[in-house]
């Protein structure tokens, strides 16, 4: 720091909107001291679309899609939130066989955005190498998500009261050969990455999200679980047919990257595991509830949903006049309240752990955006 | 330099030969070095590489070449235009230089000297005065940022790459490369000195701004570090400085360590080759296996580990030689 006496000199540095590691259209002014940050404040907006406008102006079904956009990287869950909130509103029951689908499908899209998120961010540290391993893995999973689903990013699958088409052999076969491919691969992941010494510099006790900061933030997902509080809407509400299957919640202790990085990777096993279980027990039935109406003009009343996504809790609000359109409609996004804690994490820190702490966060822009 | 006194004729196409020797290497080194790159990149990421140009996309970099020379030179409007302009130049030559005294076998050697590694430490240390030039001419605040972390990279890791280097010339006792190629003739000195080569190894790796030391154009955090404003045969210019960086690191490192030309069966320039590449070759495995250190762990590491490391081994080599 300077002698005081000295005139403090600051300068601004624009990272993004098309900085390399910004992940998307987000922009954060920095302003430094030297190769220090003695302020940070990201600019959103870029990649606003008008979402919740958008859900006030169509019917419950032509807002469907959109819930794919919201977060391309674990679109099922935002489909299932969605659905599920409607759902409520008409009082449908969705069949168990749908519903193990939905988590079977869910839980895999789970890991194709950990993975990205694990390659992606081991970019951001200098390490190209691991994100075409781990693209080659989550290829497999679109693949398969593919046959089901018939898109591999922005998916549209779930229906109100079901799923629209059920899996097949193939299917389940193709996942049990994905799991024991993943496992071994998942080895070689923490051998490699977890043991190395750079990455264990530049991790441990990096941009530490202390539980209190965490709480008050309403930051939730991997990030508050890395912070040491198991909070996890899958057990703590549980929805869909997770309270059927055995999984823990991995926890991490400091809060700082590393922590929240070995909660990641925990987490996909956490979701093999769903995956591997749903899939012995799927049980026959039909896919689709049987009193679905053609119509969805749900009565007048208010519901609220939430969800876990890979980035944490993703909440729906919905405000029904008894329209076909709904009155009025809340995202709750997880990245939102991740990103408003940035500028607490990267404070008087170097440049480069402001890049490693903006990606081991995990934000997607168009969700802060929506 | 008793030599420059007797200039002559031959002395004359010597140097002119020695000239296109020299460049003509550089630039296929370059291509050779840029599509070896790519495919041990590929290869260690699961994938092919260059294909389609060329059997196994051999001419795939000529390709690229001509379409850095077909690109239009950009000059942006704040830079400081002699220093911004004379940059690229500037770290190129250096690098050529170093090839004057580079023994690529018992007879190829452009010029002898006496003095050799030394005057291939001075120059090398001269690239780092380019970067900075580019970096602060570009008025771009990534650029400058590069530019003053090379800066500090440089000095930090050029103290232990001359001790390390200190320590076997004291067990040559002479500044002539190929005197250190010839005190090799029953054993390398990578066996003597272990611990020297992996100091210079790293210290190497530093030097020529790689991963895990590849600060000043670290891409996730500077964009593209002190050459982000270059563009066309200016970049092109940088990078084939950095390639040409990495071909004289080798070479040094074959020399001092692994006994320059020597070998059996194969006439001398193939042995040195292949030890170049060798070493080369494990330059870009760091690059594509290590994540990227942070810059305070860098400086930390030179000062804290490196340099005392580099003391005590040139300590242990004087006491061992002195015994």
């Amino acid at each position: 720091m300077l002698e005081p006496g000295i005139e403090e000199k600051t300068f601004v540095l624009n990272l993004g909107p098309q900085h390399p590691s910004t992940h998307g259209v987000l922009r954060i002014l920095l302003e430094m001291d030297g190769e220090y940050i003695a302020k940070a404040d990201p600019v959103i907006g870029y990649g606003h679309r008008g979402h919740e406008h958008m859900a006030e102006n169509r019917n419950y079904l032509q807002f469907l899609p959109n819930m794919g956009r919201v977060d391309y990287l674990h679109a099922l869950a935002y489909n299932q939130c969605w659905c599920m909130a409607v759902e409520k509103l008409l009082g449908i029951t969705v069949p168990e066989r749908a519903e193990f689908i939905r988590v079977i499908t869910n839980e895999l899209n789970r890991i194709t955005s950990h993975l990205l998120w694990f390659g992606a961010y081991l970019m951001d540290l200098g390490a190209f190498t691991p994100f075409l391993y781990c693209f080659d893995d989550r290829e497999h999973i679109l693949d398969l998500l593919d046959r089901v689903t018939g898109s591999r990013l922005t998916y549209c699958y779930y229906r109100f009261g079901g799923v629209p088409s059920d899996i097949d052999r193939e299917f389940i076969d193709g996942c049990f050969a994905f799991i024991d491919r993943f496992r071994s691969r998942w080895k070689d992941y923490d051998n490699l990455v977890t043991k190395n010494v750079i990455f264990i510099n530049r991790t441990k006790g990096v941009g530490i999200i202390t539980p209190e900061m965490a709480l008050k933030y309403g930051i939730t997902g991997p990030n508050l679980r890395g912070s040491g509080i198991p909070y996890d809407i899958r057990k703590s509400e549980p929805y869909s047919a997770y309270p059927l299957f055995n999984f823990e919640i991995p926890i991490g202790e400091n809060g700082d990257i590393f922590d929240r990085y070995v909660v990641r990777l925990a987490e996909m096993e956490q979701s093999l595991r769903i995956v591997e279980q749903a899939l012995v027990k799927l049980p026959n039935g039909p896919i689709m509830a049987e009193k679905v109406p053609k119509r969805i003009k749900p009565p007048a009343g208010e519901v609220y949903q939430a969800v876990e996504t890979a980035r944490g809790e993703f909440g729906i609000y919905i405000v029904s006049q008894g329209e076909v359109k709904p009155y009025r409609v809340k995202l709750r996004v997880p990245s939102f309240a991740t990103l408003s804690f940035f500028p607490e994490m990267a404070k008087d820190n170097l440049v480069a752990d402001a890049v490693a702490n903006l990606g081991s966060i995990d934000v997607v822009i168009p969700e802060i955006d929506r | 330099m008793e030599q420059l006194t007797q200039f002559s004729a031959t002395e004359l196409a010597r140097m002119i030969a020695g000239l296109i020797g020299v460049i003509a290497l550089v630039s296929v080194n370059a291509l050779f070095l840029i599509w070896m790159e790519r495919k041990v990149a590929a290869h260690m990421q699961l994938r092919p590489g260059p294909m389609e140009v060329g059997p196994h996309g051999a001419i795939q970099t000529i390709a690229d070449a001509v379409k850095l020379l077909g690109k239009e030179l950009i000059t942006p409007e704040e830079v400081d235009r002699p220093i911004y302009l004379l940059a690229p130049i500037v770290v190129f030559l250096p690098v050529l230089l170093c090839f004057l005294v580079v023994p690529f076998s018992q007879s190829l050697i452009i010029r002898d000297m006496n003095v050799g590694i030394v005057l291939i430490l001075a120059f090398s240390t001269l690239t780092v005065l380019a970067i900075l030039m580019g970096g602060w001419a570009s008025n771009n605040k990534y650029a400058v940022f590069g530019a003053f972390r090379s800066v500090a990279q440089n000095i930090a890791y050029e103290i232990p790459l001359l001790l390390t280097v200190m320590s076997i010339i004291l067990m040559v006792g002479s500044f002539r490369l190929t005197d250190i190629v010839a005190a090799q003739s029953r054993y390398w000195y990578i066996f003597v000195q272990p611990l020297a080569f992996i100091l210079y190894i790293i210290c190497a790796t530093a030097e020529t701004n790689r991963t895990p030391f590849d600060l000043p154009e670290a891409e996730s955090e500077l964009v593209a570090g002190f050459h982000t404003e270059y563009s066309g045969m200016r970049f092109a210019l940088f990078f084939l400085a950095e390639y040409t960086n990495m071909f004289i690191v080798s070479a040094v490192g074959a020399v001092l360590f692994l006994g320059g030309w020597r070998g059996p069966i194969l006439p001398g320039i193939f042995w040195f080759l292949i030890k170049v590449y060798a070493l080369i070759f494990l330059i870009m495995w760091f690059r594509w296996t290590f994540p990227r250190v942070r810059f305070d762990q860098l400086i930390t590491f030179a000062w804290k580990i490196l340099i005392p490391l580099a003391f005590a081994n040139l300590l242990i080599t004087a006491l061992v030689l002195k015994l």
